[in-house]
Order: structure tokens, then sequence, then C-alpha cells
């Protein structure tokens, strides 16, 4: 086994009294790809929530290890600055603020140095002709207007330029047509090297099919029920969840 | 919840430091508290105006007693007016230099830095202190081009045809009881005419600073920018802060010409003993444009609502306002529209934010008379809550009386949400840091439009430290 980057024990996790994860499980090692499916409900996003640091969810039990560190108690920046990422499935909007600007003072406040703007400016532009996205967009305000496709490549953007250790994907391929699946998958595929890892929450194959699968998880009624290679993603895709028998 | 969602948030209140320093009260001539004709005619004769001034203002006077406070909008029971005292002359005549204006005068001003964005942006600036004007001066390339800026009283005397003919036309003092007061008692202000054609590359300022406690402030100002001209006109206000509450009744008249364009940005910062009941008008000739920049950060209470009259076909308003309530203050803040032509057009973009107990009203009406045919208007008013204790409220009035008019209405109060929060923090922004970014990108829009100087002046204003304690 690969170095743990993460590591979830016994996760118990609920919200406004309802428990929503029920003593979950999961180890991802540095440079793994793992894939989450389940069926709506399950507690996927929740999931995906609670590793931020999203406050609305509170730990009844369990613990979350992330690079040898508990991080139970940490709030959502602390944990972007030990290398978390979130790609939300439905990111806010926020008028008034730049995209450049808004991710500058991100990259600035992740790596604790003010970074150039001269500098920043060419990487981002760099990052954002990957990504097919349009110049302008980094001057618009942050995912104001966007479409549901800009808003998944603007996050995808920022996954690139803040260059976390663990990125989780929450949903990130839903409701994009084909092309822009495969815009986004081409982004994850540059991203991901031996020394970050992925968490990807999705319904479909397209958006790992390029990626080196270590695991698939099965995620029913706040438990990971079943545990596989690459190939149960297919299965999924055909036989649905009730037919894995768990 | 968590532990950290409960956290409570402070929000500073704008710095005052600056604006609360206060010269010793020293004056050569004011007139006693209250009310009365003689009281005006004393005023008239220290001014040494035209008879026919002085029959303006007694006429003013006798409106003035007949009207009521306005039943509606923000309590003004606090203001005695009758303890207000109305005129205040500083203990210096009008200069044309700064080095003549007496040093602590003058000190009040380099304080808030008026000679100095005179001698960096600005094509000429007048400064009011109490109710006189203190200081006025236009550049030589300007005057020469025609173009008159001048303190009222000059105006009067110099262009006496032209303000009798424009004086109090646009707001008559039966309009309300303020304004009655207002032309019973007027000091000071300033007066510009801007030839045909004349097109006034940087702006001219007037800054209004109201030194002496329990006063009132009654300044005029009238524009006139004839056919084809272009001028920004900017007006600061701001006075210290005393026990006794002042009163601001101010009156602005803007007449823009056929083709012409006027921009009237303002920053009013008076204390939170201030009453501001002001009231601004502009008329709007054929294809003519009036641009109202608004900025309501001081005062205890205001009320005002620049109205716009598109007379002419083709006439086009357009407002942009900000306003700030913090604690003890009543800021009842919008815009009029009255589109009397076909074609004309309206925008109206309002911001406020509340805080610390503050109320924020955004109070409108857009109003289309028959000949309004083909006209169109944008309202669109947005209110930012920054915690349980602040109130937020637009009541916005649209009156259509033809048909083929387009209207557009949005109106949205709120609070910062979490999931906006969240969502920056996600990226390693701390939760004071997310905040502050998600008040300034809500005020952005208006902070763009505001004058170099007063943008920078309202970054500092909006000193927004926000801070994180576990209450």
């Amino acid at each position: 086994m690969r170095e743990h980057f993460l590591q979830i024990e016994n996760l118990h996790v609920s919200t406004d009294g309802k428990e929503i994860l029920k003593g979950l499980n999961l180890t991802v090692g540095r440079g793994e790809v793992h894939v989450i499916m389940g069926p709506n409900g399950a507690g996927k996003s929740t999931l995906a929530s609670v590793l931020m640091g999203h406050p609305q969810y509170e730990i009844t039990a369990g613990t979350i290890t992330f690079c040898g560190e508990v991080i139970n108690g940490l709030r959502p920046h602390e944990r972007a600055k030990l290398g978390l990422f979130l790609s939300f499935q439905y990111p806010e909007e926020i008028p008034g603020i730049t995209l450049e600007n808004f991710l500058r003072t991100a990259k600035s406040a992740v790596k604790g140095t003010q970074v150039g703007l001269l500098e920043f400016h060419r990487e981002l532009e760099q990052k954002m002709a990957q990504l097919n996205m349009d110049a302008q967009y980094a001057s618009r305000y942050l995912n104001v207007g966007f479409s549901g496709g800009e808003k998944k490549k603007s996050e995808i953007l920022q996954m690139l330029v803040l260059e976390p250790k663990l990125a989780i994907l929450d949903e990130t391929d839903s409701g994009l047509d084909v092309d822009a699946v495969r815009i986004v998958s081409a982004g994850v595929q540059q991203f991901h090297n031996e020394d970050n890892s992925l968490i990807i929450i999705t319904h479909h194959s397209r958006i790992t099919e390029h990626l080196p699968v270590h695991r698939v998880h099965i995620l029913l009624d706040g438990r990971i029920v079943e545990s596989g290679g690459p190939e149960l993603v297919d299965e999924v895709e055909q036989r649905g969840f009730a037919a894995l028998n768990c | 919840m968590g532990e950290a969602a409960r956290k409570k948030t402070y929000v500073e209140d704008l710095s005052r430091e600056l604006y609360d320093q206060y010269n010793e009260f020293t004056y050569s001539y004011k007139v006693d508290r209250g009310l009365t004709p003689e009281v005006v005619r004393e005023i008239s004769r220290q001014k040494n105006e035209p008879s026919w001034m002085t029959e303006f203002r007694l006429k003013a006077l006798d409106i003035y007693y007949q009207l009521d406070v306005p039943p509606w909008g923000p309590n003004l029971d606090e203001l005695d007016i009758d303890n207000i005292i109305t005129y205040v002359k500083p203990s210096t005549e009008m200069r044309y230099s700064w080095d003549e204006v007496p040093e602590d005068i003058k000190n009040t001003f380099v304080r808030l830095g008026i000679p100095q964005a005179e001698h960096a942006s600005l094509a000429g600036v007048g400064a009011q202190y109490d109710s006189e004007v203190v200081y006025h001066s236009i550049k030589e390339n300007i005057r020469k081009r025609g173009v008159v800026y001048l303190d009222m009283e000059t105006a009067l005397r110099e262009y006496e045809d032209m303000v009798r003919e424009h004086f109090m036309t646009l707001v008559p003092p039966s309009d309300h009881k303020f304004v009655a007061l207002h032309g019973a008692v007027w000091s000071g202000g300033s007066f510009v005419y801007v030839p045909p054609g004349v097109h006034v590359d940087i702006p001219l300022q007037s800054y209004f600073r109201a030194n002496a406690p329990g006063a009132g402030q009654f300044e005029h100002t009238l524009i006139i920018v004839d056919k084809g001209a272009y001028l920004h006109f900017i007006e600061g206000c701001s006075a210290p802060k005393y026990s006794v509450n002042n009163l601001h009744a101010g009156c602005v008249e803007l007449f823009v010409r056929e083709g012409a364009r006027l921009r009237y940005s303002t920053i009013e910062n008076w204390s939170k003993n201030m009453f501001n009941l002001n009231t601004k008008r502009c008329l709007v000739d054929k294809n003519a444009v009036i641009e109202w920049v608004s900025g309501s950060f001081g005062s205890k209470v205001s009320m005002l609502y620049p109205m716009s009259i598109l007379r002419g076909e083709g006439a086009k308003a357009e407002f942009t306002g900000i306003t700030f309530a913090g604690e003890g203050q009543y800021l009842d803040t919008g815009a009029k529209v009255v589109h009397a032509a076909p074609h004309t057009t309206s925008t109206i973009n309002s911001r406020s934010i509340s805080k610390s107990g503050g109320t924020a009203v955004y109070r409108g009406v857009v109003k289309f008379t028959e000949r309004a045919k083909y006209s169109k208007s944008t309202v669109s008013c947005e209110s930012l809550m920054l915690d349980a204790q602040s109130r937020s409220d637009t009541i916005p009035v649209i009156d259509i009386a033809t048909d083929e008019v387009d209207v557009g209405h949005e109106a949205k109060i709120g609070r910062i949400s979490d999931a906006a929060i969240f969502y920056l923090m996600s990226r390693g922004i701390s939760e004071d840091e997310a905040k502050a970014m998600i008040v300034r990108g809500f005020v952005e829009p208006i902070a763009k439009e505001l004058p170099l100087e007063y943008a920078v002046e309202m970054n500092n204003l909006i000193n927004l430290e926000l801070e994180g304690t576990i209450g």
C-alpha cells in the first residue's frame, strides 16, 4: 500500500439531527484515483462537504485523517491550505469579484505567500487555454452568468491553479454535454500525477475513462457497501445499483 | 451547527476619525435660535440681497409655517427646528486663494484633502464652511471658455437675471416643509453655468462642511449645462459630531439642456447627529442625459430622493447609489424619475448595506405620463443586511399613465449566504476575508462609478474589519 493520504474511519455524520453517514470507512493513498458511486440520497455529497469542513454537518463519531493529521476540527480554509480541494456540484456565484482576482487571492492564501500579478496572469491564461475557456472569463465576476459547463470548467481551472494534494470532484460531469465532459476529463487528466489523488463522485464512466482508477466504491445509505476495481463502474452503469445486491 | 458557524461577525463602523475633528466654534455673526420673519430679513440684509430675494424668502417662510412635517418615512421627532441655528457666518470673507483662508478653516479642508485634489484633478473648487462659502476657484482655461463657477451669493450679484430665472423654479418652496425652510434661510452653495458645446473635461467640486454645533446648513446649488455641453460636478459633505442635532436642508436644481450631459456625484458623510433632508432635482431636455452617482454614509436620518424630470424626447436618467447604515442610522434614500416625453429612458441601480441595528430603506418612484410612449425604465435595488439587528426595506412605486412602456424592476434583500462563505473558504480564504470579499463585491458596481479620489475614500470608509470571536 502506498502512503495513506486520506483515511476515514467509522465516520458518522448528522445534519439537523438526522444521521446521513453511518460508519463510513475509506482509505485513499498518494497518487490514487477513487470513484464513488451510489444512488441519490446515499450521502455522496454529504461526504464531499464533510471532507471540506462544511459547518452544517456534525461529525458525531469517527475520524478523518489527512496526511497524518486528524482534521475533524479544522475549518474549510485550513483544510484547503493542507491541500484539500472540492469541486462543487453547484458552484456559487459571487458578484463583484473577478475570477482572476479571486483565484489569485486563493492561491496566495493556499501558498502562504503573495503571488505576483503578472506571473499569475500568465499561468491563468495558459490554464484557461487548456480548458478551452475564453480568456475574457478571467475578468468576469466569479461564476456569475456562467453556463453549467463554464461553471464546471471554472471548478477544474481552480483545481489546476491551486494544485491540491487531494481533489474531490462532486458530480463534476453531471449535466454537461459530451464536448464539455471531454474537456473537463482532459483537465482532470492533466491535473493528476503520482503525487496527488482524486475522489470522483459520479454516475458515469466517461469522466474516468482515461484515468488510472484504483478503486470504485458503492455508497449506499451512509456506508460503503462494496468496493472493487474499475470494472465495477461498467457494472453499475449497465445493471444499476439494485442489481449489485447490496 | 458547529461552533465555528456560531461565531459572531463584527463589522467596524465607518471610521469617522477624520471627519469628527472639529474646530473651536468662532463666528462673526449668527442669528438666534428659532425662526421669525425678522431673522429671515436679517439674513437677507447681512447678504445685501436684492429686494426680490428678500420677498422670496419671506414668502417661503410663510409656506414653511403652513406646512407639516411629512407623515411618512423616518421619525423626525428628535429634530427640534426651533433650536436649529439657521445662519452662521464664519469669521472670514470669501477667498480666492487658500493662503488667505484662516488657518483653522483651511486646515479642516486640508485634512479632508480638498486643496490637494484641486491641484491634482479638479477644474475648480468651492468650499463652504457652515453657512458661507469661504473659498472658490476655477482654472483659468475653463473660465476662458465661458464656464461660470461661483458661490451662490456672488452669482446672485453678478448673474442676477439667470439666478432669478431659475432659482427654486424646479423645486418650489411649496414642495415640502424643509424645502420651504430652505427657501427662507438658504445660504451658500454653488452656481455653475456651462455655455453651449463646452465640454469640461475635469470635474468641478464643491465641499460642504458644517462646523457649528446645533446649526443648520442650507446651501443652494444651481447648475445649468447648456446645449450640447458636458460637466461632471462633485459635491462632498461632512461635519464633526456634536451632542445636539444638526439639520442639513440643502437644495440642488439642475438644468440639462438639449443634447447636454451632466454627471452629478455626491459623497455624503455627515456626522451621526445630522438630519439630512436634502432635495435634488434635475430637468432634462431633448436627448440630454443626467447621471446621478450618490454615496450616503453619514447622518442620523437621511431623506434623499434625487428626481429627474425627463421632459424632452429621448432624455435619459441614470442613478447609481450606495447607502451604508450603521448603528443609530436611518437612511431613507432612493430616486425618482418622471418620464414626461416619448423615448425617454431611466436606469436606477441602488445598493444598501445595514449593520449594527442600522436601517436602510430604498424608496423610489418611476412615473410615466401620457406623453411618455416608447419609454423604458429599469430599476434594480439590492440590500445586504450584515446582522439580525439591522433592517432593510424597499418601497418602489411605479405609476404608468400610458401603454407602450417597458418597465423592469428587481429588488433583492438578503444576508451574506453561508453557502457563498463556505465556497470561498474551501479555496483557502479565511471566513473574515470571505465576508469582506462578498461585501466588497456587493458594492463594486457602485464603487467603480465613483470619482477616483472618492473610490479610494470609500475603500477607506468601508473599513471592513470583520473579526471572528466566539460569541
